[in-house]
């Protein structure tokens, strides 16, 4: 088996999954200015979710009788299961939250719970957005670090905390489009706890490209005589039954999770998914197969005619 | 068997036997068998975030310009204040924590009136000298006054009624004897300069005050013809002092002394000072969960948390067979340490944990890290067997050769976490945080139980069982 002989065609599967997510990423951005639908928690803004004990009313009702208190804040009203209406619409207090409530049981005659009710003030959420950009940066430096150091035995150390940093950022690529995707279609918005899924699938990915990586460090102590590309390759294969099977105990849970946690956390366990799937083939198909292409500076061939890899 | 082994084994079982106990109780206890005293009593209970067990969830930000700095010491009294408002509410378990630099987070669990909280947050407190005659009213008891007609905002009806909750009836004396006078308002707060701890003549902690020009005549006039009368210090209609007029103030600074200790004595300068709220705050973050959504989650995730572990056990023992027997009890000695550990704290560092939906998540996430040490190690186990080596060897070998992947992917993951924290510390987002906790702990756990635990179960079965006729039980 060798996987970095193929590695243009797995660099290949790479991008098309990630160009898809990028041209999803443009279609949001024309559509409403960012790369995906984002939540309250970055945009600003109210979620009230309220459940019906009788029967619900039509959502012209709710309508009515979100305006009459809350005039300016621009509802948005989608049914929720079979008894429950979500709210969606510019920040509003506590106190008109409290009034709308009240009117719908009026208007509908039957008890009204809330079930959830949040809301961002607009500055705040700003505030998350940019704060959430650094969070990633600071991540990929603190990591970038962290490899470079343990790896400060090995030649050329600085190429392995790149080439784990290259394959977190297809990683996040993949997360992105994906979510970019989901949200063009199914209207998923990202919020907190979308970046912090994100934020979880950077740490996988670098788990799991350091064990293949840590491989490749233990081998070359041990054979000296063989080429790079043959001592990657051996170091993959050898981690591969292991990443495999830590990649399926922790699909297990997730699935476990999607499928029965609950829908407040579906979104979040999803994506995780996604990620963690991208983290482990990034980590071997991409990760290690950039140190080869480094090694032997390839990228001076990749525009003459009849190379030997291309 | 090997003395170090034998070691490990016994503190595990004691780790063990503490953890089933935490877990399988509300609270621990311990008795002296001979004289029946209390030795050792501590709640355990589970923390459930409001997310899970409904309540309201508030981010309090300085409503003061965004360039102004703020000194950390007036945002941790204004949190003091409130806090102490919000206890007067009625709300039990309130938590009120500094975010950041110029916020509060405020976390109510189980309110049904999160209008009436957020209101009663907002306003600024009101602190009064009020004259109680010959009635040295203590400390706590709820008062009217006059000067209330002409200010009192609506938010302001539901503190004075809460305040008289019977959450509290060691500080409320007779509730019929309080509410029923109306005193007269001598002057507010914003007559007083500044109010700081002293020493009294006897050498005892009081407060000493210096007044405003305009505060001064009427405090002059007021000493003179009221001395010996009582003179009530109140914030937000509570009487927080009342101390006697010995002889009249003209100078526009006084004393006031008690029986004060040194801690007590801060305390009422600082109200004092800061009858008021030190830093506006306003509310630019809300979250309520109704008790339903919450009781609903816990249910849906205790079950894929069941469901999770239940499949991973499975795989573990179908491809590892022997090994994987022995990673299945150590990940169910992870599951009982982790879950002692939300419950007890560790301590000195944090009293427990709070659990939230992201944190269980993180929790479950991380069984799947903690059989990734064992795979690893496993492999490699494996890989020495096939080499030739015998088992013994293949044990400490795999173990020791899988040690720095296991690190430096584990240190990766913990970076990880830290800077979630920090994020979500800053900005109040407690889901943030109670996922970067759990999965942090998690992976501490896990690298004891995955390394330590697995390497002691495993020697005390092949000291007890010939093993070496049987490859397939290692899935060879």
């Amino acid at each position: 088996m060798n996987i970095i002989k193929n590695r243009y065609t797995y660099f290949l599967i790479s991008l098309l999954i990630i160009i898809p997510g990028i041209v999803f990423m443009v279609l949001n951005v024309t559509k409403s200015q960012s790369m995906f639908p984002l939540g309250i928690d970055f945009t600003g803004g109210s979620l009230l979710e309220v459940q019906f004990e009788g029967t619900r009313p039509s959502s012209d009702i709710i309508r009515i009788a979100f305006l009459k208190f809350a005039p300016e804040a621009d509802p948005i009203i989608q049914p929720l299961g079979d008894d429950s209406y979500a709210i969606r619409s510019r920040t509003i207090e506590d106190a008109t939250k409290g009034e709308v409530v009240a009117e719908l049981g009026a208007v509908s005659g039957s008890t009204v719970n809330v079930l959830a009710f949040t809301s961002v003030s607009a500055s705040v959420g700003s505030e998350v957005t940019r704060a959430a950009g650094f969070a990633i940066l600071m991540a990929a430096a603190a990591i970038l670090a962290y490899i470079w150091y343990a790896f400060r035995g090995v030649e050329h150390s600085f190429r392995y905390g790149t080439a784990a940093i290259i394959a977190m950022l297809h990683d996040v690529l993949v997360v992105l489009g994906v979510e970019a995707i989901l949200g063009y279609f199914l209207g998923w918005e990202a919020d907190a706890l979308f970046l912090t899924a994100l934020l979880t699938v950077i740490g996988f990915s670098v788990h799991d490209t350091i064990v293949v990586f840590d491989r490749i460090r233990e081998n070359s102590h041990v054979y000296r005589r063989i080429s790079y590309e043959t001592l990657v390759n051996h170091s993959t294969i050898q981690t591969l039954d292991r990443s495999i099977n830590t990649q399926l105990t922790v699909m297990f849970t997730l699935l476990a999770l999607a499928l029965f946690g609950g829908d407040s956390i579906r979104h979040f366990v999803i994506i995780l998914l996604v990620g963690i799937f991208s983290g482990t083939y990034s980590s071997i198909f991409n990760a290690s197969p950039i140190l080869v292409v480094w090694e032997n500076q390839e990228w001076k061939n990749w525009f003459k005619r009849n190379s030997a890899n291309a | 068997m090997n003395r170090r082994n034998t070691n490990w084994l016994i503190l595990i079982v004691i780790l063990l036997a503490f953890s089933l106990w935490i877990d399988l109780s509300k609270e621990i206890s311990l008795t002296n068998p001979f004289n029946q005293t209390l030795l050792f009593s501590r709640n355990v209970e589970t923390h459930l975030g409001l997310d899970l067990r409904g309540g309201l969830q508030t981010l309090l930000e300085a409503d003061l310009p965004e360039s102004s700095t703020i000194a950390s010491g007036e945002l941790e009294i204004t949190r003091q204040i409130l806090e102490s408002r919000a206890n007067g509410l009625g709300v039990s378990e309130v938590v009120m924590q500094t975010a950041g630099d110029r916020r509060i987070v405020a976390e109510f669990p189980g309110v049904s009136n999160p209008e009436e909280v957020v209101a009663a947050l907002q306003q600024t407190g009101l602190l009064e000298f009020v004259d109680f005659g010959n009635n040295p009213l203590p400390a706590g008891t709820v008062v009217q006054t006059d000067y209330a007609e002409d200010t009192s905002t609506p938010e302001a009806t539901p503190t004075t009624a809460a305040t008289t909750d019977p959450n509290q009836p060691a500080a409320t004396p007779d509730p019929n004897q309080a509410p029923a006078t109306t005193y007269h308002t001598v002057m507010t707060g914003s007559d007083l300069k500044e109010a700081f701890v002293s020493t009294g003549p006897t050498g005892q902690p009081a407060v000493s005050f210096t007044l405003s020009t305009d505060g001064a005549v009427i405090f002059r006039d007021y000493t003179t013809s009221h001395s010996g009368q009582y003179l009530g210090i109140v914030l937000d209609k509570t009487v927080i002092s009342a101390p006697q007029v010995d002889e009249p103030i003209t100078d526009g600074s006084g004393i006031i002394q008690g029986s004060f200790t040194v801690d007590e004595a801060n305390q009422l300068a600082v109200q004092l000072r800061y009858g008021s709220l030190p830093v506006p705050v306003k509310v630019v973050e809300s979250r309520t969960v109704g008790a339903t959504l919450g009781e609903e989650s816990v249910r849906r995730s205790v079950m894929a948390g069941a469901i999770g572990l239940g499949v991973v056990i499975i795989f573990m023992l179908l491809y590892y067979r022997l090994p994987g027997l022995i990673a299945d009890l150590a990940l169910i000695c992870y599951a009982l340490f982790t879950l002692a550990i939300y419950k007890f704290g560790i301590p000195g560092l944090f009293p427990y944990v709070t659990l939230t939906l992201p944190g269980i998540a993180g929790f479950i996430l991380s069984v799947g890290m903690a059989v990734d040490a064992n795979i690893l190690i496993f492999e490699r186990l494996k890989e020495e067997l096939r080499g030739g080596k015998n088992l013994r060897q293949a044990i400490d070998l795999g173990w020791s050769r899988a040690w720095p992947s296991i690190r430096d992917s584990n240190t990766s993951t913990l970076i990880t976490c830290l800077i979630l924290y920090i994020f979500g510390n800053t900005f109040g987002a407690s889901m943030v945080k109670g996922f970067s906790i759990t999965l942090a702990l998690g992976v501490g756990v896990s690298l004891f139980t995955a390394i330590i635990v697995t390497r002691t179960f495993l020697h005390t079965v092949l000291d007890n069982i010939k093993l070496a006729d049987h490859p397939r039980w290692f899935g060879l």
